[in-house]
């Protein structure tokens, strides 16, 4: 409770508000200080006073044998994961709440962090939570409380900065791979503001909303977006502005796109070692596709292929007949974790290649490979030729 | 470098605490996770402007915090492992930032201040220049 009140001091808010859920993001083991952290919380006696879900552990709990890191390193992670089951959190190691079950619904005050989570449940749930990370999430899980302040008020909701899209065409559109993009363009340029964005196809697909977040919450430190005509609380561009003047108005071109392309690739020429897909964790949907152009073909014998999901999904791929489909094509399914955060990529001195703008951006800090951003089919086109295989044909005349 | 005891108007502490060093202005917002090694405190985001740089034993002027929410245990172990910067000088408050440093504080007893400050004070400051910060969040320089 002193964190919780601590944080509503330094943020010079005086009163805290009730929450139905918490999304925690602490389990992830960075350090002996997140042990020393939830050990202090476990020796106190803490538990959980609303339903709380976990983020990504740094292991894939159910294929321990998938990690190749430090084996201390993994005891101290698994130590770590087993103090905030024992806090009461729900084993959901997911970096993709919302494909569960019980997501929270329009209006509903929640807790959550992971950026990536935090801006699908304002944007395209219409649930409320400010951007909370590491340390706040469980201390409000545990107290059930938060500061009244951010994204759980009305009046933080409300775009300030509008996006406007220029001379992109339908057909760019009509592509996965353009919303991530996007999603960066948007970040960069919004700081931690709220963007409006104008100008998309209407009734986009969660994909697609989800893909454009999480981008955007890679490049800025945004915790919420409205996409007109797709949103729940855009309907129209005024009622997603409150009818106010927007502060900035920015216009995006194709350029823009294929320059946040360029540069989330780091290198360039055909070598290929690995494909990792699913950051967030991929969705059933998602999987949907990789399974139809997977079907009958096989990963050449020299790309690593994982594609990271959750354990819920992995469930559904398996009563599918999806996972035994995806593991004799090649593909390592990765869950509980991401292919970023943890050991598992066998080769990190060549060149990888994702459908994930979040995973383009992280991946060279984090594990020291070089990175080729594409579309879903292009990585899958790539897996099977075992080089790196770009269709430059949807970016020409740019 | 200005003379000693220019204060800067109003800053807003987050995070109080006093602590000195030498200034690094980073062009860019930081997210200390997958941007900073907690263990050597070195910047290690490739897309980041300051990329190489040490953040540890600095005082790091940056616009506001960026990207991951994990940022506030990277910093935790980064105080723990002593390898943080001095202090955080932001122009935008980052409740993910202050949040580190207040649990380094209740596990450690020892957290490092972060201040939002106004935009003319944060504009005039320039890497390498020895600052102290007070407790009330002034500026010493």
């Amino acid at each position: 409770m002193r964190i919780v009140v601590r944080l509503a001091e330094s943020m010079g808010v005086d009163h805290l508000l009730d929450i139905t859920g918490a999304h925690v993001d602490s389990c992830l083991y960075h350090g002996q200080s997140g042990l020393d952290f939830a050990g202090r919380l476990v020796e106190g006696g803490a538990s959980v006073a609303v339903p709380t879900t976990l983020n990504v552990s740094s292991l894939d709990l159910l294929h321990p044998e998938l990690y190749r890191g430090d084996e201390a390193e993994g005891e101290a992670a698994r130590r770590m994961a087993g103090m905030y089951e024992e806090m009461g959190c729900q084993p959901t190691w997911t970096c993709a709440p919302y494909h569960l079950e019980n997501r929270p619904s329009f209006g509903e005050q929640v807790a959550w962090a992971e950026s990536n989570a935090i801006v699908f449940a304002n944007s395209v749930l219409g649930a409320r939570t400010a951007r909370y990370g590491d340390l706040i999430d469980i201390s409000a899980a545990i107290t059930g409380r938060v500061p009244a302040a951010g994204l759980h008020l009305d009046d933080n909701r409300r775009a300030t900065v509008l996006f406007r899209l220029l001379d992109v065409s339908p057909d760019l559109l009509d592509l996965d791979q353009v919303y991530p993009l996007l999603g960066t363009v948007v970040g960069a340029a919004s700081g931690s503001r709220v963007p409006v964005i104008e100008g998309l196809p209407t009734a986009l697909s969660e994909v697609r909303l989800r893909a454009l977040g999480a981008g955007a919450a890679t490049a800025g430190s945004i915790g919420m977006f409205h996409a007109v005509g797709s949103t729940p609380e855009a309907p129209t561009l005024e009622s997603a502005m409150g009818g106010r003047d927007p502060h900035e108005v920015v216009e995006v071109r194709t350029s823009d796109l294929r320059a946040s392309r360029d540069q989330l690739c780091t290198v360039s020429g055909s070598a290929l070692s690995s494909v990792c897909l699913g950051t967030p964790h991929y969705s059933i949907d998602e999987f949907q596709v990789v399974v139809a152009l997977l079907t009958g073909r096989r990963v050449h014998p020299d790309v690593d292929f994982y594609v990271s999901t959750g354990r819920s999904v992995l469930a559904e791929l398996e009563l599918r007949g999806w996972a035994d489909l995806l593991r004799s094509a090649g593909v390592a399914l990765v869950v509980d974790t991401c292919t970023y955060v943890s050991a598992i990529l066998a080769d990190t001195t060549g060149t990888a290649m994702t459908d994930s703008a979040k995973w383009a951006w992280y991946a060279p800090g984090n594990l020291g490979v070089d990175v080729v951003f594409a579309g879903t089919s292009e990585c899958v086109e790539s897996a099977v030729a075992g080089k790196v295989l770009l269709d430059e044909r949807v970016w020409s005349g740019v | 470098m200005r003379g000693c005891g220019q204060v800067s108007e109003q800053p807003v502490v987050l995070v109080a605490g006093s602590a000195s060093g030498e200034v690094l202005c980073l062009d860019e917002s930081l997210s200390f996770w997958g941007g900073v090694d907690p263990r050597t405190g070195e910047i290690v985001d490739h897309h980041h402007p300051q990329h190489g740089c040490t953040v540890s034993g600095r005082v790091i002027a940056m616009p506001s915090g960026r990207g991951s929410s994990s940022s506030s245990s990277v910093l935790l172990e980064a105080i723990r492992s002593g390898s943080a910067p001095e202090a955080i000088l932001v122009l935008e408050p980052d409740e993910i930032l202050s949040l580190g440093s207040i649990v380094a504080g209740e596990l450690y007893g020892r957290s490092l201040p972060v201040v939002v400050l106004d935009e003319a004070t944060y504009s005039s400051l320039v890497t390498g220049e020895t600052v102290a910060v007070g407790e009330d969040g002034s500026l010493h320089r």
